[in-house]
């Protein structure tokens, strides 16, 4: 009560455990769930995405853009 | 030899028939070549998420392979030449995918009306929520100071 806190838990990341989704650049569901309504990959301090699968994410994300599955840009 | 995953992109205004003709071709550059097609999987005409050579829809197909280089090399060149063909994509894997893939296990639920717009809509107002939780907890805990300079004065 004394000092207003500022601590907020870490979230984990989404694709870290032993049932984790697996990224897929087939998987439109899942990847879009990381992009903004624009379309723009949402970063990993906003999702909580490891460095590593935000990598990853990121090529399956342009991957699914290259096949037209995923715009580049909405509007 | 390597494992490879192709996906191409038919032009919409030629039939089921001949996207399957176009398929067959493919796989016999692969089978000739000496590698084997694993897997053969129609996505049918989607809507693509932006114009490609003045198309709007496309027929995808996806093929999942165990070939030579040149073998890939030598369909990736005809899929160039084939004026039905928008677009493809190669992609080696190291392993195949065992039953179908994401894209039609989510096909099947898809006849739910207006996915993404839900989607949407329900992300929004979490993000809010967020902001709001963290703001009347602060409100609180000003509200508690002031009082208690009340106190002091």
């Amino acid at each position: 009560m004394s000092k207003p806190s500022f601590f907020r838990r870490r979230k984990s990341c989404p694709f870290a455990g032993p049932n984790a989704p697996v990224i897929d650049y087939k998987d439109l569901k899942l990847l879009g769930r990381f992009v903004s309504e624009r379309g723009k990959i949402v970063p990993s301090r906003i999702t909580a995405v490891s460095a590593k699968k935000q990598r990853e994410l990121s090529q399956a994300i342009k991957r699914a853009r290259y096949l037209a599955l995923m715009p580049y840009c909405d509007q | 030899m390597p494992n490879y995953e192709s996906v191409f992109i038919a032009r919409q205004d030629i039939s089921a028939a001949q996207v399957d003709g176009l398929t067959e071709a493919f796989e016999k550059v692969i089978t000739d070549a000496g590698g084997s097609v694993a897997k053969r999987e129609n996505w049918g005409l989607r809507t693509m998420a932006y114009k490609i050579k003045k198309n709007r829809k496309g027929h995808y197909v996806l093929l999942n392979f165990d070939a030579p280089a040149p073998a890939l090399h030598e369909m990736e060149r005809q899929m160039r030449i084939n004026e039905d063909v928008l677009r493809y994509m190669t992609v080696r894997i190291e392993e195949f995918e065992e039953g179908p893939s994401a894209m039609m296990r989510n096909k099947d639920r898809d006849d739910r009306p207006r996915r993404s717009g839900d989607r949407d809509r329900e992300r929004a107002p979490r993000r809010d929520a967020q902001s709001d939780s963290d703001a009347p907890a602060e409100a609180a805990e000003s509200k508690d100071d002031a009082e208690s300079k009340g106190d002091e004065a």
